[in-house]
């Protein structure tokens, strides 16, 4: 394996130089370590950050093991490290890509309308009202940041009056951080956040979050997660929700749901999508900004859709035609590849089938490494309580971690995670767990 | 509470009632359709089998088919076979994709893109990027708010910039009169644009008159762009299509650059590769050094970044194993040209059509012009009665999109022009 191939590939790497001519590499998959043959590199070539390089005595050889761990990626690994592609979607891709009946025209202003249909139809269930009653769009969009952009772009438009850059836009605290730079470049002058998550407790703080939406400004517009809080990992449970909408119905609050990991989260479609189904039982106008990076897979191809549930047809049709205006001025038309692969899908119901297995294979494993780490940390007698990691949901967990404790994580461990205490569950493997649990004991016991 | 003070805000006791009784959305307009993109809409919902679609600029075969380019197949082929995964790309886009796609509008030899003093970021096609363009300049080009657009320009231009929070103003470009270039009303009007304003020019293919400067002229207007201290924007979505040469179709504005005149542009992939629905396109800003371009480069990105995260890779990947596959590339020049070339044909055709059909007018700005689209000088009563009697598709400046045209129905298309015009 040439050496750009190692350095990329591996989850820690040892360069050695022997006898000042050639370099071997020394790398470690998740199943152990390997010796490669010598490889001759250009002279003078610096090493890799991580790597370690040692000027060795003839046929000393020296080996100084720099593991690394990454907890900071933001997307789906393997419990061999590695990106995985869904079977069903390299299964759908080899049919898309031997169909010579394909072309490349431009699909309409808003998208594939396969694809949009059947996308709204998993975020508001079958048997949806909204859906019966035909009072449901949707506009195919560039991932969950796209459909985002759009919703924001026409609310600072259409809601709240016309042009009302002065409404209030409510974000948790902690939120993912682009969820700022959206509204902000959307024209939103006023960005404020609402209590979310309880440092001391580990969970949410849902009489802060439920006193600011008391307090909020009539019509002020409210992100939500519908599930996984990002980066929090920390969602409200049915009943806590029966209690956010209740207040929202009654303050006129607009509810906007940021809808990333349908699937993903607890491995169930329909359990993942409760909240939002839940509010428009409730009659809420909303919007949910879907993202179809994470629960397909499909990251690169940028497949999203916002879905826009209102009172009548009538209405979401003139809504509809806005969003039009806005999209033709941002991207034209949306890109057809990963719609066509999402769409394909939703629509036979063999890969259908197929697709929910996926999820349900990457759901399991990040639960898998919430039970492993948690026990782990139980076992070796870590102080504090560690039930918030199982409790968490999704790709991320807060692990309680300070900022002192995370730079020990970093420097001394080489465990990369954000200064949050933010760690990706996707970056555990059944052969880091042990180390990364001795790390956070460590981290915990000598750093206060 | 927090002070909503809107000036079309209503006091909040009315919309709280109304809200209890009825939509958010009550007071939102029906848009209108899109006066491009509206044309397909309309065209395809007509059951006369004669129809034609000139509107849009897609190209089609000479059988009316859409038409894959054989190299964007082999590439696909490649794709398919590399079972690549499907990270994110970085905000910027595909490294290779970028960089080749600066070296077709540079050129290979061009000191600009040896020396590094340029970004390309990928952008959504040909729209993503003239407006990642608008955004970019809205913030860092304090020294005006107004883009001049050539009158006519692209319908598209105006709300994109609009919606950047630029403004509009336009310089004479078209003449009707003689459906040619106005070049003594362009020059005239560009010698009085104020100092550090942004203009924008179509590199080649003018869109939608089809009329393009010829080179001295375009270096007539480099110099008095130079002049006039103007901010130069190049939207360039048809290298190659023109012409049937890619180097001859960014002659313009490799001989800005030549000038010393640091311009921005827009590139499309979605004409001259067949890619439309995949979106490649690329943005570049030429700078004064590769530091400087590295500022605008985080810049870029993020304004990107709020917009859409990061761009889809399909597209951007065909385009870049086609520019970088020596093979493919060469494959790719000589389809190019093919299109090219059946569009100028067609020309040919319609005019000869024209003069069979016995029409005395002069229709010699249809060979004249070049590129997808034509200019007919129709009137809108003209066009609409091209669309209501004879369901032929344009937009209502009289634009045809050439494309559209076979030999199948140019014969057709000629008699139908003539029965609206004679």
């Amino acid at each position: 394996m040439r050496l750009n191939s190692c350095l990329r590939q591996c989850l820690g790497l040892l360069v050695l130089r022997h006898a000042g001519t050639a370099w071997c590499c020394l790398f470690q998959h998740g199943h152990g370590v390997c010796v490669c043959a010598p490889v001759l590199c250009s002279s003078g070539h610096a090493p890799e950050s991580g790597c370690r390089c040692v000027h060795l005595d003839q046929s000393l050889w020296v080996l100084l093991v720099v593991r690394k761990v990454n907890l900071g990626v933001g997307a789906y690994r393997t419990d061999e490290g590695q990106p995985w592609v869904l079977p069903v979607v390299r299964k759908v891709e080899q049919m898309i890509a031997g169909d010579g009946k394909l072309n490349h025209e431009y699909l309409p202003i808003l998208g594939l309308p396969e694809f949009r249909a059947n996308a709204s139809r998993i975020a508001l269930g079958d048997d949806s009202p909204a859906i019966k009653e035909n009072r449901i769009g949707s506009v195919q969009s560039l991932g969950g940041t796209g459909a985002l952009r759009i919703g924001a772009e026409f609310l600072r438009r259409w809601y709240n009056g016309t042009n009302n850059t002065a409404t209030p836009v409510y974000v948790s605290s902690p939120t993912w951080e682009n969820h700022n730079s959206v509204f902000l470049d959307a024209g939103f002058k006023d960005i404020r956040t609402y209590h979310y998550w309880d440092a001391a407790k580990r969970g949410l703080d849902l009489q802060g979050l439920l006193d600011d939406m008391e307090k909020a400004p009539e019509f002020s517009i409210f992100i939500l997660h519908a599930c996984a809080h990002n980066p929090t990992g920390t969602d409200p449970t049915p009943d806590q929700w029966k209690q956010i909408a209740a207040v929202m119905k009654r303050r006129f609050l607009f509810p906007f749901f940021d809808s990333a990991y349908q699937g993903f989260a607890s491995g169930s479609l329909d359990k993942d999508a409760w909240a939002v189904r839940y509010f428009v039982s409730e009659g809420f106008e909303l919007f949910c900004a879907q993202s179809f990076s994470k629960n397909f897979g499909l990251y690169n191809e940028r497949v999203g859709n916002l879905t826009v549930v209102g009172k009548d047809a009538d209405n979401v049709q003139r809504v509809l035609s806005q969003m039009e205006k806005i999209v033709r001025t941002t991207w034209s038309n949306p890109p057809s590849q990963g719609a066509r692969i999402v769409a394909t899908t939703l629509t036979s119901p063999q890969l259908f089938a197929e697709w929910k297995d996926n999820v349900k294979t990457m759901a399991d494993r990040v639960l898998l490494m919430r039970s492993e780490l948690r026990s782990r940390l139980e076992s070796l007698g870590t102080p504090g309580t560690w039930n918030h990691i199982t409790d968490q949901i999704g790709m991320f967990s807060f692990t309680g971690l300070n900022p002192k404790q995370v730079e020990y994580m970093i420097k001394e461990k080489h465990i990369y995670l954000m200064a949050s205490g933010r760690i990706n569950m996707c970056g555990l493997t059944t052969k880091n767990l042990d180390y990364v649990a001795k790390s956070i004991h460590e981290a915990v016991t000598k750093i206060q | 509470m927090a002070l909503l003070h809107s000036c079309r805000f209503l006091a909040a006791p009315r919309l709280a009632a109304a809200a209890r009784a009825s939509s958010w959305w009550s007071h939102v307009e029906m848009g209108p359709p899109d006066p491009i993109l509206g044309v397909t809409e309309a065209f395809k919902r007509d059951t006369n089998s004669k129809k034609m679609n000139l509107g849009v600029g897609a190209y089609r075969d000479d059988n009316g088919k859409p038409y894959v380019l054989s190299c964007v197949r082999k590439a696909e082929a490649m794709i398919a076979s590399k079972k690549m995964d499907k990270e994110y790309l970085p905000i910027g886009g595909l490294a290779d994709f970028t960089r080749a796609s600066a070296e077709l509008a540079l050129g290979e030899n061009s000191e600009a893109f040896k020396s590094g003093r340029y970004v390309t970021v990928q952008g959504i096609s040909g729209t993503g990027s003239l407006r990642i363009g608008a955004n970019f300049l809205q913030r860092f080009f304090k020294s005006s708010r107004d883009v001049y657009l050539p009158k006519p320009s692209w319908g598209n231009h105006t709300p994109i910039f609009r919606d950047a929070g630029l403004q509009l103003q336009a310089y004479r470009y078209y003449d009707p009169k003689t459906c040619s270039l106005d070049f003594a009303g362009a020059m005239d009007d560009i010698s009085k644009i104020p100092e550090k304003s942004i203009i924008l020019l179509h590199a080649c293919a003018h869109n939608p008159t089809g009329v393009d400067p010829r080179q001295e002229q375009w270096k007539e207007m480099a110099a008095m762009v130079k002049k006039r201290n103007l901010l130069v924007y190049f939207d360039m979505a048809y290298q190659g299509f023109a012409s049937g040469d890619i180097n001859r179709d960014a002659w313009a504005v490799r001989h800005f650059i030549e000038q010393g005149i640091n311009i921005v542009l827009s590139q499309s992939y979605a004409k001259n590769m067949g890619l439309y629905g995949e979106r490649a396109g690329a943005f570049t800003v030429i700078c004064s050094d590769a530091e400087e371009a590295k500022r605008v480069e985080s810049q870029l990105k993020i304004l990107i970044r709020p917009m859409y995260s990061n761009p889809p890779l399909n597209g951007a990947r065909i385009a870049s194993i086609i520019l970088n596959t020596p093979e493919l590339r060469k494959e790719w020049l000589v389809e190019v040209k093919g299109m090219a070339d059946r569009i100028i044909g067609m020309r040919t055709q319609l005019v000869s059509n024209l003069k069979k059909e016995g029409s005395s007018h002069n229709w010699q700005h249809i060979t004249d012009q070049i590129g997808m689209f034509c200019f007919t000088g129709l009137k809108p009563e003209q066009v609409e009665r091209l669309i209501k009697e004879f369901s032929i598709y344009m937009t209502k400046d009289g634009r045809i999109s050439m494309a559209g045209v076979t030999s199948g129905n140019v014969g057709y298309l000629a008699h139908a022009i003539h029965q609206v015009t004679k």
